[in-house]
């Protein structure tokens, strides 16, 4: 399947785009985690501390181990800071 | 219930026009960007699609869990000056304990999950992302 990635804040300037198309089959969020940090540097260094990135997928909030049949976007981010 | 996210500032006086209208009790809470020693201005990033949706499915939640009868949120994003509002919840109740209890539930929701990140802009230009606080994320817990 084809997943768009989004990353924002500090994540989108360390991997140094706010989006990618990934051709992936990853069951879950963390199986996707792997294979992006397998790709490159940038993403290694990225998504290497998991406790300190959210994730939504399809635009709601979610877990590691979220399963990712049918999702279309899945988005990682720092901690939010609104209000 | 109208949720706003936009990037140009809001009126509030035009926005309460006619809010609540039958409740016995309206809480308004405005954020200001916040003078520190060394800020200039707030960059203030969202996740467009996402904001939205989150915003308004806790408005809805506050509006049942509270009983309100009317709920307004508006956030801002992009660069904001200090002093500038950055945020607005409304709420309209029967009783004010519930205005200002829902007030407050929507707040520290909107702190720690709403999907806004903070940047500090410097007179040398961006600076630091703003780190989510423990607090914040305790505060969510006492709901």
């Amino acid at each position: 399947m084809t997943l768009e990635i989004l990353y924002f804040a500090w994540l989108r300037e360390r991997i140094g785009a706010p989006r990618e198309s990934v051709e992936t089959s990853a069951a879950t969020v963390a199986d996707l985690v792997a294979e992006l940090v397998a790709r490159d540097d940038r993403h290694a260094a990225a998504l290497s501390d998991m406790r300190a990135i959210r994730v939504a997928v399809d635009q709601e909030l979610s877990g590691l181990d979220s399963p990712l049949a049918g999702a279309r976007e899945v988005a990682f981010f720092p901690p939010m800071t609104g209000g | 219930m109208r949720v706003l996210v936009q990037p140009q500032r809001f009126d509030a006086a035009q926005l309460l026009q006619g809010f609540g209208a039958g409740a016995g009790a309206v809480v308004t809470f405005t954020g200001l960007v916040r003078g520190e020693d060394g800020l200039v201005a707030l960059d203030i990033e969202h996740y467009p699609g996402m904001t939205e949706k989150a915003l308004r499915a806790h408005a809805e939640a506050a509006a049942a869990r509270f009983g309100l009868s009317d709920v307004l949120v508006v956030h801002r994003h992009g660069h904001l000056a200090v002093g500038e509002p950055i945020m607005m919840v409304a709420t309209a109740a029967r009783h004010r304990r519930a205005a200002f209890d829902a007030a407050d539930f929507l707040m520290d929701w909107l702190k720690s999950r709403a999907p806004f990140w903070k940047r500090e802009i410097g007179p040398e230009g961006p600076g630091d992302w703003v780190a989510a606080r423990d607090d914040d994320e305790d505060a969510l817990a006492r709901w």
